[in-house]
């Protein structure tokens, strides 16, 4: 009976520290007056690392504000939409989602917006029924633009320049050329003809193949723009192997981490990218604003803090702004980052 | 022959269907530890969150474990007789895809949930006709149709989604079924209860029942205990798997819909990793993976706790990696318990 009592007591006594450790290590500060929630697809994952930075940066410069930067295990919609209710148990003021999917979200954002919280999705949407703005990276004219505006400043304007695509049935890939093609109307851009689009279809060694085809069939290539991350490092790649380094040089949509070394060895003067710093920073700025009562109707205007304002569009839809260009200058400090 | 030797006590021909009940017996009962455990966790909560006792937040941590815990009350059964049915979720997957399909076509409430079940009941035949008919093993059978069953919902969808559903069904997943109603006095009232917990409850006391009180129960005891000497003793065995491997897909269907209903929407990946997470809900709740041992309450207090851990622990904002983490531990902690106590000569009788 004695060990049985002493045992009972033991485990009794474990079970209650067992189950009270986590909750008391992290009992949360609540001294802010606006308790904002940013919740992503996952956890550990750098990018979103770097978008709540952003947010905090945020709440930093505007004050009175806490950020609760969480997420589920599991990237699913099942487990988002459990986080998402233990946010709105806890009655916070604002909720900031990227989504793991856009529909699945819509009856939990709707739930939420019943009870009086803001909500608002970036990086990944919900649906519009679910949430009151989505703020994009960018817009499809921002993007044709820059990568344009990029090339023509490596080249100095001048000099054949060809496109190195995904496969050519992306949706996103062809209105991004067609809004160069727009940008490419402009007479700056007379002396910097296009000579070629080609597909690389999204696979590392077909990319590599068809800008290798690109410069033996235009000797007079002097840059490319890849509007896709896999296009954009298979071409830098092989402008590095070709040893066409100085010749002709690569542009498009990559990231830092993959681009770093084709930066630095010359290859690639420039290219862009939406930073997750700026977009942490702006979704937070956005939702201040939402909370402190703006209209978010069509054509209504909401402050992005330094990065000037975002007009709502249809479906609230908001676009932050340009990409963001990453050179010399910067890439090995974002590399880190994604 | 002696006759003076005394007529032996009428005692003697009585014969007990189990040693007679201690003290010690009760207080370590598996049951008692997921008591204590349940208590510690709603104590610890209510000291640390004050969001945490609401009847409101409650009701809804409820939703989002309830069809997991539906589909446990199958999987508990299933265990008790030796076998498992890993493709639950896959079950869950293809029934929603039907439901979606059937929503198309114009079906009401009624009909999506029979959807659903049809299919969950067709899923599970065809798992209880493999392991039965063939006699392979449930692991490696379900396994395959874990992946022959999302396999084919993932075909048929690729990235699509299946978003158009009826309010009335949409209702049934997504509001209370009981609306909270006040009585004036402040502790007495109905709760707010979700359609699908009040089914995971009803359900419960259902399978409670069948398990612990009827003839079927005791069989399902005796196969899991020894299958053969079950078989030899004349009960059904094989019928009996059949059964609860198109129980569970029944189960799974119904998951299904409830789950597709609460969404509003459906993707290939709806439900995906919800096997481990039903497996882990009926080993915390006392069921032997060796099979004969196990009690429905013990996995009801199962499920509560582990949806009240995550829920506390979320409302806490503490990320999803660290409750995983925690849920694990807790899982091996408490497997490991009776070998512990095994060791100091007290083991608690499950």
């Amino acid at each position: 009976m004695k060990t049985t009592r002493r045992t009972l007591l033991k485990l009794a006594g474990g079970t209650v520290f067992v189950a009270a450790a986590p909750a008391i290590l992290t009992r949360p500060a609540r001294a802010a007056d606006k308790r904002i929630a940013m919740i992503v697809k996952n956890l550990g994952n750098s990018y979103f690392d770097a978008c709540a930075n952003g947010a905090k940066e945020a709440a930093k410069e505007l004050g009175g504000i806490e950020i609760i930067y969480t997420a589920s295990a599991k990237p699913t919609a099942e487990e988002q939409i459990a986080v998402i209710d233990a946010q709105i148990a806890q009655k916070v003021d604002g909720i900031i989602v990227s989504a793991n999917d856009a529909d699945a979200l819509v009856p939990v954002g709707k739930k939420a917006m019943e009870r009086g919280i803001k909500v608002i999705s970036f990086d990944s949407a919900i649906a519009p029924a679910g949430r009151i703005v989505h703020l994009s990276a960018s817009s499809t004219p921002l993007i044709g633009a820059k990568q344009v505006q990029m090339i023509a400043k490596t080249l100095g304007g001048k000099g054949e320049v060809a496109i190195l695509s995904a496969a050519s049935t992306m949706t996103n890939q062809n209105s991004w050329i067609e809004a160069m093609k727009e940008e490419w109307k402009k007479p700056e851009y007379k002396d910097m003809p296009l000579v070629a689009t080609v597909y690389g279809d999204d696979q590392d060694d077909k990319s590599y193949r068809e800008m290798q085809g690109l410069v033996k069939a235009h000797p007079n290539l002097k840059g490319v723009i890849s509007p896709t991350t896999i296009g954009i490092r298979s071409g830098a790649k092989a402008i590095v192997d070709g040893g066409l380094t100085g010749k002709v040089f690569i542009t498009g949509l990559g990231l830092p981490s993959e681009m770093k070394d084709y930066v630095l060895a010359g290859a690639c003067d420039s290219f862009a990218i939406w930073n997750p710093v700026e977009y942490g920073y702006s979704s937070t700025m956005i939702m201040a604003d939402i909370l402190s009562g703006k209209d978010t109707a069509e054509g209504a205007k909401l402050s992005m803090g330094k990065k000037g304002e975002t007009t709502v569009g249809k479906d609230g839809e908001a676009v932050m702004g340009e990409p963001f260009e990453f050179n010399k200058t910067n890439v090995e400090e974002f590399a880190k980052i994604f | 022959m002696n006759m003076d030797t005394p007529v032996p006590p009428v005692d003697r021909y009585i014969v007990l269907d189990a040693p007679p009940r201690r003290l010690r017996d009760v207080l370590l009962r598996w049951e008692v530890i997921l008591v204590i455990l349940l208590v510690a966790t709603i104590v610890v909560n209510t000291i640390v969150s004050p969001y945490f006792l609401d009847v409101f937040n409650l009701a809804d941590a409820t939703f989002n474990f309830s069809e997991k815990a539906i589909i446990a009350l199958a999987m508990a059964l299933l265990i008790l007789v030796r076998e498992i049915d890993l493709s639950v979720a896959a079950i869950v997957a293809l029934a929603a895809m039907g439901i979606g399909y059937a929503a198309e076509a114009g079906f009401g409430p009624v009909g999506l949930f029979a959807t659903g079940i049809g299919i969950g009941l067709l899923c599970g035949a065809f798992n209880g006709m493999l392991v039965t008919w063939f006699s392979l093993p449930s692991i490696v059978v379900t396994i395959g149709t874990m992946s022959l069953f999302r396999g084919i919902t993932q075909v048929i969808l690729g990235d699509q989604a299946k978003t158009k559903y009826p309010q009335e069904f949409l209702d049934l997943g997504q509001s209370y079924f009981i609306k909270m109603k006040e009585t004036g006095i402040s502790w007495l009232f109905v709760p707010p209860v979700p359609l699908s917990f009040l089914i995971f409850l009803v359900l419960a006391v259902l399978f409670g029942l069948v398990l612990h009180k009827t003839a079927v129960g005791r069989q399902l005891f005796a196969i899991g205990s020894n299958p053969v000497a079950a078989r030899f003793s004349g009960i059904p065995v094989d019928k009996l798997r059949f059964l609860l491997f198109v129980v569970s897909g029944m189960l799974s269907g119904l998951a299904g819909a409830l789950l597709t209903a609460r969404l509003g929407s459906m993707r290939s990946n709806i439900g995906v990793g919800w096997e481990l997470d039903i497996v882990t809900m009926v080993i915390l709740g006392g069921v032997s993976i060796a099979g004969g041992v196990g009690s429905i309450l013990g996995v009801v207090l199962a499920v509560l706790v582990l949806g009240l851990v995550t829920f506390g622990m979320s409302l806490n904002n503490i990320p999803g990696q660290v409750v995983s983490v925690y849920i694990g531990a807790l899982l091996i902690a408490v497997i490991a318990i009776p070998r512990i106590l095994d060791k100091v000569r007290v083991r608690p009788i499950r």
